[in-house]
């Protein structure tokens, strides 16, 4: 078994923003051909000063306790940000926010990015 | 918070029983069995009344019996001790459901010019005896088929299997390290050549086992010093670890096996409850204590830690728990999708295990099933 820091069984174990957006304005799906995995991001979209917000974005995700733990971290970060910073948010950031994961699952945290 | 071990297969604990056998062989009665003086002859007497012990439970009455480090490398010294001792046959055949230790040893074979005929198997597990037969040649040295498979638990018919390896003129070994004293095992009825067994799945000490050898076979040693073992395998004997080795035989007793027998059947029976399940391997021939299910649209590790969070220690062969991410190789050898063996967990029962026990780990199962798939996108 491999081991994950406290961050990322916190967020495996009580995941921030799950679920599914009805009307969402937005929805990015990954899959993991390493293992099969699969990660559906919802976004809602508000406009303010010319810039698009993300005002509520949820996930639902299959897979190991990394990409449950990565899909809730993203949303966490993406959460507020304009679409042109969320876009930006890299793997590395999410890996650091959760204190780091075991080199084996860094494909998980591709899922997110 | 309620703590229920549901991975006996992965190990056992060290039954108190055993623990006070072993006790004495570390600080009074710790003569080095090769020593004359009495010190050494008291520890020489307790190995070799071990030995007879554990021959006699297998009834092994023409074979020696090599004590080393545990299965691994009893499989080890088997299959290149073979082959390191017959070097004009160059032809192995196995199963695509060994032991890591066993097809890692015939992987590396392959690598210094063996060819290594890898059996396949049918959707409960059972090896093709027509395909064995088929494959067998001139040069077959060696056919090694574990007994009871770890993570699915089926059974393979041993005897029969012994016939057609004697009948084509080839030598059979056997990794019987999680059927030793769960089935019984006769190594003259059924005629085995070989056969590996170990310690602490059976309530004894980690990092002991032995391999039987058939009496006129000879196998190189893996290790070279002070011919103890015969010469096969020099090291100083772990005298308290193969004492507690020759307690633990006498651990699971008949009526532990029907106890374990009969939670099995009732977990299984509750398992299949659930929606889009499958039971692993094969109902009727199957260890007592094994159980091996697929859970459709939930994945292993995210289950195992989600039981583990509940006080259920289960285990898991799929891809996101292992060290690399390849799903289990015995449940893609009985035919299960990569998707699928992904949602796979085992859990293996002890004779310590209550009904109670059950009932409190298919509630959590439930619970966390419900929650996972709540979680899938699709
Ligand atoms: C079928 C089988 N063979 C071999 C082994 C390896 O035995 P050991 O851990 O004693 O080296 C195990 C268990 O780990 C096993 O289940
Ligand atoms: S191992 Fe599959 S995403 Fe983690």
């Amino acid at each position: 078994m491999v081991e994950y820091s406290k961050k990322v069984m916190d967020n495996f174990f009580r995941p921030k923003n799950m679920g599914e957006i009805k009307e969402a304005d937005g929805v990015g799906k990954v899959g993991n051909k390493v293992c099969g995995d699969i990660m559906y991001i919802y976004i809602k979209v508000e406009k303010k000063e010319n810039k698009e917000y993300i005002k509520e974005i949820k996930f639902k995700t299959l897979g190991c306790a990394a990409a449950i733990a990565t899909s809730s971290i993203i949303t966490e970060i993406a959460k507020g940000k304009t679409i042109e910073d969320a876009k930006k948010i890299t793997k590395e950031d999410v890996a650091e926010q959760l204190g780091g994961l075991p080199p084996i699952k860094m494909h998980c945290s591709n899922l997110s990015s | 918070m309620k703590k229920i071990y549901l991975d006996y297969a992965a190990t056992t604990p060290v039954s108190e029983k055993v623990y006070e056998k072993m006790n004495p062989f570390f600080s009074d009665c710790y003569g080095n069995p090769s020593s004359l003086h009495s010190q050494g002859r008291k520890a020489k007497e307790a190995v070799e009344k071990t030995r007879k012990n554990i021959k006699n439970k297998l009834n092994a009455k023409k074979h020696k019996l090599v004590f080393t480090s545990g299965g691994t490398e009893s499989n080890n010294l088997a299959i290149k001790g073979l082959a390191y001792k017959n070097p004009s046959k160059k032809h192995i055949i196995t199963t695509k459901i060994e032991h890591d230790c066993v097809l890692n040893t015939c992987k590396w074979l392959e690598k210094q010019g063996y060819e290594i005929t890898y059996l396949s198997v049918d959707e409960e597990g059972f090896v093709n005896l027509e395909e064995l037969e088929k494959n067998i040649k001139k040069e077959t040295l060696l056919v090694s088929i574990i007994h009871a498979n770890n993570e699915i638990g089926t059974i393979q018919d041993l005897k029969k299997i012994s016939q057609i390896c004697h009948q084509k003129g080839t030598i059979l070994h056997s990794d019987a390290c999680q059927s030793f004293t769960k089935v019984p095992i006769d190594v003259i009825e059924e005629d085995i050549d070989l056969l590996t067994i170990n310690a602490h799945k059976i309530y004894g000490p980690k990092g002991v086992g032995a391999l039987l050898i058939k009496d006129y076979l000879n196998v190189e040693p893996l290790f070279h010093g002070g011919h103890h073992e015969e010469g096969i395998r020099s090291g100083t004997l772990n005298v308290s670890g193969i004492v507690g080795f020759g307690e633990a035989i006498n651990e699971i007793s008949l009526k532990n096996i029907e106890h374990m027998t009969k939670l099995r059947n009732k977990m299984i029976k509750e398992l299949k409850n659930i929606k889009d399940v499958r039971i692993n391997g094969s109902l009727e021939k199957r260890l007592c204590n094994n159980i091996n299910v697929t859970f459709k649209d939930a994945e292993g590790e995210s289950i195992v830690l989600h039981l583990d969070n509940r006080g259920i220690f289960a285990s898991t062969g799929s891809a996101c728990s292992s060290n690399t991410l390849k799903s289990s190789h015995v449940l893609s050898a009985i035919g299960l999708k990569q998707e699928d063996s992904h949602g796979s967990v085992r859990f293996s029962l002890g004779k310590e295990t209550t009904e109670e026990d059950i009932d409190y780990v298919i509630t959590n199962i439930k619970e966390t099933i419900s929650l996972l798939r709540e979680m899938n996108p699709l």
